[in-house]
């Protein structure tokens, strides 16, 4: 007789809540923080809305640091179901084992629980955290029969990208009035060179230049671009601008090929990196 | 080896195609003798652009003959292409003059030699577009004209540049005029009416000139800022600055003084020669008036609306409460950071007060207090368009056409309009319905099954729920020694229908009577069952009479329900005019793109041929632009299927959407059935 190997989607899940010992680097760009410590404190679950990019994970790492909460990270694909998230029976030989999902162990550990980019999510599962994010905070296991009542240290935080949705994957108004949201967007210019700055060791002039390429690739918003570039996508050319790349081929690579496609735009881009520098 | 013609061939063939414009002291003997000169391939090139010619003007065709025999002798085929089409372009937009001239000197549109390394505006007008767009501020147009200047909505640039010994270098000099007019736009140069001001001297063309070199000098600072690479190019042109004129690089310096500077310096300082001379338009002045009052307007619209969305209605009649307020903040670099605020308190600007509001900043510099009093427009809906992409301007949408004998579109060739439908009676629908009853039930149940339900996947390697029934199996297996199976789960498979539909429906005046009617039955049973199905659609009239009218009619717009006025307008669908599809096609497709969905598909019925009245539309022309725009389609991801009643169809249809993506029915009696029925299995 043999056991099953468990499948590959459930290794998948196996990730455990983890302990962020190290400060991550976070540059405030508004009152974010002082208002996630309070709705935390308040027990109020977050929405955070924000293009790609533009620092929604790396202010919930520093956020779980800073409170010294274990954090538990589901990135939302769309086959992601509600089972996927609460927990399943599994197979063994001889005996039917329950595994929790994330959000079941989140609650267990009083973990903040970050569920990135839900709107991806299957429509299944945001109707699974409604009574998690309300007044009830808890969270039924409905096939195993148990109501699990999270801790005053759980919390739950969503992010959405409300820019490149359809109105059809919209968040239902039921979901998302459970939610303090807190709106994020590209850094202004000096916020975001020194962001720039600190997460590639890169120069000033460099610095600079990127943020001024990021603005023009940002106007052509909805002209040919879906999205402009990202903070992320800066720190990466600017990284490989430091390990000796010339400016011009490491935007190509990081930026312009990061952003389209299209032959005609691709060359825009191109003189943009040209020209900035 | 094939012979080429001889001259009376040749002049037989030319009085054939220029009659028009021949005459008695105007022979194509002439014309005949030199192009029988040329090879064959040559002469061939001659006589189908000719052909090409006649059809935008016989007088344009005439002046081609006489030109080409020369102009081939030092043209390659590829540059006299070029040569060609721009002097058409020019024939659109500013008429027989200008075109002929450019035919006249071929020589100034550079030499065959030269004609790898030139860069034609045609070839880069994408990248410019797109380049001035990065570059921020006020939406403005890029074209190319016959002088370098900008009117405040359009930078014109050259049709070709060639002076360089590489294409590159050539390519660089259109990123430079185009960053230099761009930068006139938002650095104010033309706050002043800069035109007048140079009348004022004893030569107005030495005096802009100056002007403009002055104006190059103030800007390339505010340049280097933001790409300092077009900057260095520009230093490049202009040279060491005469130290009379450093005043102007420090920040802060404004037009003002530029102007102050032409005054002290006409007559003693001789501008360095430019790789293109910029020109001042003569309107510049003019337009950014009109655009500010127009803009003026809308925005006191806007601001009415948005008092009332925050207010109220009936907000702002008295006077002390309602009064919008704007802080402009001088940032670094870009100049137009600014609050707006109402009754002191900041207020997010929804996008389109912000356009409005950023475009006067640029226009004026500041926004003047009582540019700012809400103010319900003379229809008090002035911004009911806003958000909705794209946006109509007060001129109507711009689309380029495809002209199949130049191979080549016509920029912005046609205008097109939405027009509300005039709602019908209501009681055509009920009629409708009524008469078909058993037909939509049975219509109905069948897109029922279309629905998407989940189906659940059973005896599956994983998934979220245990398979009881594999399970059980399994145990019993186990007990009797078998191995463990491995497929006990069950899974959902996710079958949502990710479909957006547009239809597009002829209302052209052929579709007179029993067809109209019929086309009306179709979408009122088409929508009915559809509703069942919960698919996404949209319903468009379209019609119009030439280029300059395009007309599109919103029936259900995506964004609306399948209500009372919905069905209103769908019994208003009357008649109309020509059939000019490309357009219609264009338009549509940009409105089907913006709706996210993993299949659009663009649906039209239709009951003949594109054709309209006059230029040429109706045949080869018309069929070729609406394959080209249907292409394009294709291109944007979007699947288009044809449902038409056309018994000649087949002759054209399968060129225009594939053998297999339209479909012929046969009896107009019949459409109102089959439409919904079509669509069912399209999309089965
Ligand atoms: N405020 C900030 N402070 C520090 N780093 C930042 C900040 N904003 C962006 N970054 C940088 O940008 C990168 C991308 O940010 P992050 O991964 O948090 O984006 P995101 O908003 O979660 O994007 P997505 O929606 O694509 O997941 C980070 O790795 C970091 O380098
Ligand atoms: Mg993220």
């Amino acid at each position: 007789m043999t056991l099953n190997p468990p499948p590959m989607q459930l290794q998948s899940l196996a990730t455990e809540a983890r302990f962020i010992e190290l400060e991550p680097y976070y540059h405030p760009t508004g009152d974010e923080i002082a208002l996630f410590e309070v709705a935390y404190l308040n027990r109020l679950p977050l929405l955070l809305k924000g293009p790609t990019g533009c620092g929604k994970t790396r202010f919930v790492e520093y956020m779980a640091w800073r409170l010294k909460r274990p954090l538990v990270t589901v990135s939302c694909h769309d086959d992601l179901t509600a089972a996927d998230l609460v927990g399943r029976y599994l197979i063994t030989a001889d005996e039917t084992v329950w595994i929790d999902g994330p959000l079941a162990r989140s609650v267990r550990a009083g973990a903040i629980c970050y569920l990135d980019e839900i709107v991806e999510a299957r429509r299944d599962t945001t109707v699974v955290i409604h009574p998690l994010a309300d007044d009830r905070r808890m969270l039924p296991l409905e096939k195993r029969g148990e109501l699990l009542q999270a801790p005053p240290e759980f919390a739950l935080v969503l992010s959405y990208n409300p820019g490149y949705q359809s109105v059809l994957k919209d968040l239902k108004p039921s979901t998302r009035q459970r939610f303090v949201a807190i709106e994020f967007r590209y850094p202004e210019p000096a916020v975001e060179e020194t962001i720039i700055r600190n997460e590639s060791g890169t120069d000033h002039a460099t610095a600079s230049a990127l943020v001024r390429l990021a603005h023009m690739t940002r106007n052509l918003k909805g002209n040919g671009l879906d999205e402009g570039a990202s903070t992320r996508l800066l720190v990466h050319a600017a990284r490989l601008i430091t390990r000796g790349i010339a400016p011009a081929t490491a935007c190509h690579g990081a930026v312009a090929e990061a952003l389209s496609d299209d032959p005609e735009m691709l060359r825009t881009l191109d003189e943009f990196a040209t020209s900035v520098f | 080896m094939p012979k080429t013609v001889d001259a009376p061939a040749l002049q037989q063939q030319l009085e054939y195609l220029l009659g028009p414009v021949l005459s008695a002291r105007r022979s194509a003997a002439p014309l005949a003798q030199a192009i029988a000169t040329l090879d064959l391939a040559r002469q061939a090139f001659v006589l189908h652009w000719i052909e090409v010619i006649d059809r935008s003007n016989y007088e344009l065709a005439y002046r081609f003959a006489a030109a080409a025999p020369a102009a081939l002798e030092v043209l390659d085929e590829t540059a006299a292409r070029a040569w060609l089409l721009e002097a058409l372009d020019r024939y659109d937009r500013e008429g027989l003059h200008s075109a002929s001239s450019l035919l006249q000197d071929h020589a100034a549109f550079g030499t065959a030699v030269d004609h790898a390394v030139a860069c034609n505006f045609e070839e880069c007008a994408g990248v410019l577009r797109l380049f001035v767009r990065g570059l921020g501020g006020r939406t403005l147009q890029v074209e190319a004209g016959p002088r370098v200047s900008t009117d405040t909505d359009t930078l014109f640039l050259p049709a070709r540049i060639a002076p360089m010994p590489s294409k590159n270098e050539n390519f660089n000099i259109f990123k430079g005029l185009s960053t230099l007019l761009w930068a006139q736009n938002r650095f104010g140069s033309h706050h002043h009416d800069l035109a007048s001001a140079c009348a004022a001297y004893p030569e107005p063309g030495h005096a802009a000139d100056l002007l403009m070199h002055l104006e190059m000098l103030r800007l390339t600072p505010r340049i280097a800022a933001l790409v300092p690479g077009v900057a260095r190019l520009l230093e490049n042109w202009h040279g060491n600055p005469d130290p009379r004129c450093l005043r102007l690089q420090q920040p802060g310096a404004t037009t003002c003084d530029s102007l102050v500077l032409l005054e002290q310096l006409y007559g003693r300082l001789e501008p360095p020669r430019l790789p293109w001379r910029i020109h001042l338009h003569t309107q510049a002045s003019a337009r950014r008036e009109a655009r500010v009052e127009r803009e003026r307007g809308e925005l006191a619209a806007l601001l009415a609306q948005l008092l009332e969305s925050q207010r109220g209605p009936g907000a702002g009649e008295d006077d002390d409460a309602g009064r919008f307020s704007i802080d402009h903040h001088r940032g670094a670099g870009d100049g137009t950071n600014y609050t707006l605020r109402l009754d002191g308190q900041p207020l997010q600007a929804p996008p389109a007060v912000g356009e409005r509001i950023e475009s006067l900043l640029q226009d004026l510099g500041e926004i003047p207090d009582d540019y700012l009093q809400a103010q319900a427009g003379p229809d008090g809906n002035a911004a009911d368009t806003a958000g909705t992409a794209p946006q109509e301007g007060s001129r109507g949408f711009h689309y380029d056409e495809w002209d199949c004998q130049r191979r080549h579109y016509r920029r912005s060739w046609c205008t097109l309009r939405e027009i509300e439908i005039k709602p019908g009676n209501s009681a055509f629908v009920d009629a409708t319905l009524a008469r078909y009853r058993p037909q939509i039930e049975g219509l109905k149940r069948s897109f029922e099954v279309l629905r998407g339900e989940d189906r659940r996947l059973r005896r599956q390697h994983h998934g979220d729920d245990l398979d009881l029934d594999a399970v059980i199996d399994a145990r019993i297996g186990v007990r009797n020694g078998q191995e463990m199976p491995e497929r006990l789960f069950t899974r959902r498979q996710k079958a949502e229908r990710d479909l957006a539909a547009l239809f597009m429906v002829d209302m052209s005046g052929s579709t007179k009577g029993w067809i109209n009617e019929a086309e009306r039955e179709a979408l009122v049973m088409l929508c009915e069952a559809l509703e069942v199905l919960g698919d996404r659609y949209a319903i468009y009239g379209f019609s119009g009479v030439t280029r300059q009218r395009c007309e599109i009619y919103p029936i259900k717009r995506f964004s609306e329900a399948y209500n009372t006025a919905v069905r209103a307008r769908i019994a208003g669908i009357t008649p109309r005019d020509y059939t000019r599809m490309g357009a219609a096609i264009r338009h549509l497709c940009t409105l089907l793109s913006a709706v996210d969905a993993r299949t659009r598909l663009l649906v039209t019925l239709s009951d003949g041929k594109p054709d309209d009245y006059s230029d040429h539309y109706r045949g080869e022309y018309g069929i070729e632009d609406t394959r080209q725009a249907l292409l394009e389609a294709h291109h944007a991801g979007i699947r288009p299927f044809c449902i038409t009643i056309d018994h000649e169809a087949r002759d054209y249809l399968p060129h225009l959407y594939g053998p297999v993506s339209w479909t012929l029915v046969d009896q107009v009696e019949k459409l109102p059935l089959k439409v919904a029925e079509i669509y069912r299995r399209l999309t089965g």
